[in-house]
């Protein structure tokens, strides 16, 4: 298990899931703001190793989904499932437990800028592994670098990164507290291609070396063909329809139709 | 109304949540470490400067209406229980709610709009205690000592002004202000300083933590840290001085 050797005794640990059981179940979720109905009785499941694309328009209630997954937002009603964890039931403390086993990837990256991409990285090992040895911390953080192909910017402050380069930083932070599930919000979001299609092979690379499972949203339908074995659309707060690329491609849905036509 | 009573209850649960936190562990020393530094160190400058001034305009505004009576001779203990029960107090407070409420305020605001907050929430590492409850104990802590500092530096430059009317000794001027200044007087003025400094702090980390709607918001934030910032110290003022009041009179 990756996140073995820095596991807290008294935190609660994920019990170990077959392949076939889903990391993530989302049953009968809603969430409403004031009058506006954002998440309608959505389902979900999200499988061991999988990449799940939930693709969606925007104001569609995408993030807010993956917020709720990882208890940043309180749904109004419906179960999630994390890990074998009741999310919304779960004290500070057991929240904070699973969460460093749930990988968060911001749209804006949310990078702390006050701090250097060294002391970025080194912030959650600091805080929630206890790890001060300089020694360890550098050499976590520069694998992590490595990782996402970052090595030269370890002494760079945040500002002085491309879009790109801060993705992948907001990546390397997540990926260096070895997380079982990775949430992707945006990842190509004001991106050009050619760094979008980079950031999209990162996402892969990322499932095939930890084996994460992750759900990615997006509204870019080449990101959804790049890095999603299966699709779930969003639209209107629903489920609407689920599939491959190609399933999705083919279906008969005016809504789905929309995103192939631009 | 339903608003400004969801507020207030808000507020409340805030100033509990920080104040359990501060008592409770794990104990952020090295950021505690690192706020006191960046809210002391970095504004003994701005203090002294305006508190030397401060105590050469209160002298010599003082002197004419002393002299006037012949009282010429009572100068440094006027001037000694002004700065300390007061001015010291009421200055630094001022001047750190604008320099520290909008330094807070904003600093924390721009996090959470560019979601730094909610980042650090999701990866486990606790930022109510990292951001708030630090930045709160620092201000808490650093305001009664620069208080302290500022009394000291009004009171140096009230001497100068004094010396350079009368060519009155450094040792008269500070043996009358030792004997006029009580215990109560410097006692008063350090509870009341870190009063001073928790609501600056808090006012400024509930602005900043609750910041919404952009860099607007930030602006906002800013703002409102400084200008509640101010307001409560005024009413601290006003509410300490009726209570100290209590144990002049008896």
């Amino acid at each position: 298990m990756i996140t073995s050797q820095y596991q807290y005794s008294n935190r609660p640990v994920a019990e170990e899931k077959t392949d076939t059981e889903p990391v993530i179940r989302i049953r009968q979720l809603e969430k409403a703001f004031g009058d506006r109905v954002v998440l309608n009785k959505v389902n979900l499941d999200l499988h061991p190793r999988e990449n799940l694309v939930i693709l969606g328009r925007s104001g569609t209630g995408k993030s807010v989904l993956i917020k709720c997954i990882v208890g940043l937002i309180k749904p109004d009603a419906g179960e999630i499932n994390v890990l074998g964890y009741d999310v919304p039931t779960l004290s500070t403390d057991e929240l904070n437990a699973l969460r460093l086993q749930v990988g968060f990837s911001f749209q804006g990256s949310a990078l702390y800028d006050s701090m250097s991409v060294r002391e970025n990285l080194e912030f959650p090992l600091k805080r929630n592994r206890g790890l001060f040895n300089t020694q360890e911390l550098n050499k976590l953080v520069t694998a992590a670098l490595e990782d996402v192909g970052l090595e030269k910017s370890i002494d760079q402050m945040p500002s002085e990164l491309s879009g790109g380069m801060k993705k992948r930083l907001g990546i390397a932070r997540t990926l260096i507290l070895k997380p079982k599930i990775m949430l992707y919000d945006e990842p190509t979001a004001g991106l050009d291609p050619i760094t979008a299609g980079e950031i999209n092979e990162l996402i892969n690379e990322v499932r095939n070396k930890y084996h994460t499972a992750s759900i990615i949203i997006t509204h870019d339908i080449s990101a959804a063909r790049q890095t999603g074995d299966r699709i779930v659309a969003l639209v209107n707060g629903k489920n609407k329809i689920e599939g491959t690329f190609d399933q999705l491609k083919d279906a008969h849905d005016a809504d789905i139709e929309a995103f192939f036509k631009y | 109304m339903k608003k400004f009573l969801i507020t207030l209850a808000d507020i409340a649960r805030f100033t509990g949540k920080s104040l359990r936190h501060s008592f409770t562990p794990p104990f952020e020393f090295r950021e505690i470490v690192r706020q006191c530094f960046i809210i002391g160190y970095q504004s003994f400058f701005l203090i002294g400067f305006t508190s030397f001034i401060a105590g050469i305009v209160f002298t010599r505004q003082s002197r004419p209406s002393l002299a006037s009576f012949g009282a010429e001779s009572w100068l440094p203990s006027l001037v000694s229980q002004a700065v300390v029960r007061s001015l010291g107090p009421l200055i630094t407070g001022l001047i750190c709610a604008g320099k520290l409420g909008s330094n807070i305020g904003a600093e924390l605001g721009s996090m959470k709009v560019s979601e730094q907050i909610d980042a650090m929430e999701v990866s486990g590492t606790r930022p109510f205690s990292y951001l708030v409850v630090t930045r709160i104990v620092a201000t808490t802590m650093m305001l009664p000592v620069l208080v302290v500092y500022a009394d000291v530096i009004a009171l140096f430059g009230s001497y100068l002004t004094v010396n350079m009317i009368n060519s009155s000794s450094m040792e008269l001027f500070f043996n009358e202000v030792a004997t006029s200044v009580t215990y109560l007087d410097v006692f008063s003025s350090l509870i009341k300083s870190a009063i001073f400094g928790f609501a600056i702090g808090l006012v400024g980390s509930y602005a900043g933590y609750h910041t919404e709607g952009g860099t607007t918001g930030v602006g906002r934030a800013a703002n409102t840290a400084v200008v509640v910032s101010m307001l409560c110290i005024f009413i601290i003022d006003l509410i300490s001085l009726q209570f100290i009041n209590l144990f002049r009179n008896t």
